[in-house]
């Protein structure tokens, strides 16, 4: 358990729903669910869910707080933003759900080896080295997640995708020494460690 | 009539030899064709996408789009800045209306952005070029530009989710938005009435989740094929891809025969205006798109 995580429980002992108004993202709109079930019926990957939004937002006033950031729930949001325009008290619903997945995975309670949260971060890091996504690198990345023999099975199932989008022009195999870049790196890298300083200051994360 | 002019963000996807390429190729063409200007702003970066948010946190989201958007302020006072990506504009419209209304956060993002040696002021609006194309330009300027009406042909207009959620484009409903089916008349083509056109493609968890993410591609493959389309057509380039990339896929794993090309619409404005296929980037198909190649080759 993380140093945050313990301290998070010593701060807000049984209010959870006083901790995710503080600390995740919209997380004051929670208090403002009226529990009609209709973000659950419009969710795309509903039917996967463990727990739909609309059951999250009750465990977490109901002070659920193991049961809300160990769920693989959150991480099963396509972001399609369907919940966010059919909620009829507007909740940013999507956001919520973003704010929660990153809470818990800073938190260190996200389930081990949940595919979204660690292609999720493949993303960020992928991103964050030269400002700009290289489409190559994060492939390769999320094929060798499991390892070298899972990797060369995953690119074998793929190749021919691979190929094809080579032909098309719409992958480049050079990319795998650099491809497109940021001039100014550094200053993005400094602007990003000052931006999650402020941001785990906030929360209580640093 | 002199040329409109906007600070643009194209977006990872659409750099050269990246997997929208093409996408940007047709986009030149109408600029072209209806007077618009796209000045690049110079060193954009990645806007985090709709993944980001698993290790980036709200402040960091917040602090690469808003460098996006002080880049375009500095570099080009005055200009809306647009993106063709919707995640692209979601992400810079989504910080741009949160850091005007929030001094406090603006603030705190600010004091990131110092780092990089800029500062938003909270001014620059981020559009979509579709909303361009329907609010600056106008259906009638577009329709005036076709010589080579696309006759004959049936589209499932796919609108998908991040150009019609939760801004989508003003005056178009979430549920049953009209615009793209309307892009696709005013091409000469027919847009086919489907059930499917706003269905999410499961996005980047086409990735993560490949067999949930292929389940709705399927779902809005076979409607288009069952409303009798001939191709599909979409604004966004995870739709293009996911819809186009894993249609093997899903032949492979569950013995289906789908081979349905998905453009852009872009592409077909660029081939009703006279460009050639080159142009509006057909070469960039994975599933060729044989009737409009036909109507290039004319």
């Amino acid at each position: 358990m993380t140093t945050a995580n313990q301290n998070a429980v010593a701060k807000y002992k049984n209010n959870f729903l006083k901790e995710v108004e503080a600390n995740v993202e919209d997380g004051h709109w929670v208090k403002m669910c009226m529990q009609c079930g209709v973000c659950a019926g419009s969710c795309p990957l509903g039917p996967h869910w463990e727990h739909s939004p609309q059951k999250i937002f009750m465990m977490i006033r109901a002070g659920k707080r193991e049961e809300v950031l160990k769920s693989d729930s959150m991480w099963m949001c396509t972001s399609c933003y369907n919940c966010i325009v059919r909620c009829p008290r507007k909740l940013p619903i999507t956001h919520i759900m973003h704010g929660l997945a990153n809470y818990s995975h800073r938190l260190g309670l996200a389930p081990q080896g949940q595919p979204t949260r660690e292609i999720a971060k493949l993303f960020w890091d992928n991103i964050v080295k030269t400002g700009r996504v290289n489409e190559l690198t994060f492939s390769l990345a999320m094929y060798f997640k499991d390892g070298f023999g899972q990797g060369i099975k995953n690119a074998m199932a793929m190749q021919g995708i691979g190929l094809g989008l080579m032909k098309a022009k719409r992958l480049n195999p050079m990319e795998i020494l650099g491809g497109h870049s940021c001039k100014d790196k550094s200053g993005i890298h400094k602007m990003l460690a000052k931006a999650r300083e402020i941001e785990d200051r906030r929360k209580g994360l640093a | 009539m002199s040329k409109k002019q906007y600070a643009f963000y194209p977006g990872c996807s659409s750099q050269k030899k990246a997997s929208a390429d093409n996408f940007l190729r047709s986009i030149d063409v109408v600029c072209d064709k209806l007077d618009v200007q796209l000045n690049e702003i110079p060193d954009w970066n990645c806007c985090g996408a709709s993944i980001g948010y698993g290790e980036g946190g709200e402040l960091p989201r917040l602090a690469l789009s808003a460098r996006n958007l002080a880049l375009a302020e500095t570099n080009f006072a005055g200009q809306d800045m647009v993106s063709v990506c919707p995640a692209c504009w979601l992400a810079s419209r989504e910080t741009a209306e949160r850091l005007h209304e929030n001094s406090s956060l603006l603030a705190e993002t600010n004091e990131a952005l110092k780092e990089a040696g800029l500062t938003f002021k909270g001014e620059t609006k981020a559009r979509h070029f579709v909303e361009v194309l329907i609010e600056d330009i106008g259906w009638d300027a577009m329709k005036q530009q076709v010589v080579k009406p696309l006759d004959g042909l049936k589209f499932a207009g796919y609108v998908g989710c991040q150009t019609n959620r939760p801004f989508g484009i003003v005056g178009e409903s979430f549920e049953n938005p009209l615009y793209l089916d309307k892009m696709i008349e005013t091409v000469g083509a027919e847009p086919v009435k489907y059930d499917q056109k706003v269905t999410c493609c499961g996005g980047a968890l086409a990735f993560s989740e490949p067999d949930k993410a292929q389940k709705q591609i399927r779902d809005i493959v076979e409607s288009a094929y069952d409303h009798g389309a001939d191709m599909i057509v979409t604004p966004c380039q995870l739709c293009q891809a996911n819809v186009e990339i894993y249609q093997s896929e899903i032949n492979k794993k569950q013995g289906t025969k789908f081979n349905m090309p998905v453009v852009y619409y872009s592409q077909l404005m660029t081939l009703a205006y006279g460009g050639s296929a080159q142009q509006a980037g057909l070469d960039g198909q994975l599933i060729k798109a044989d009737k409009l190649e036909k109507i290039a080759g004319k």
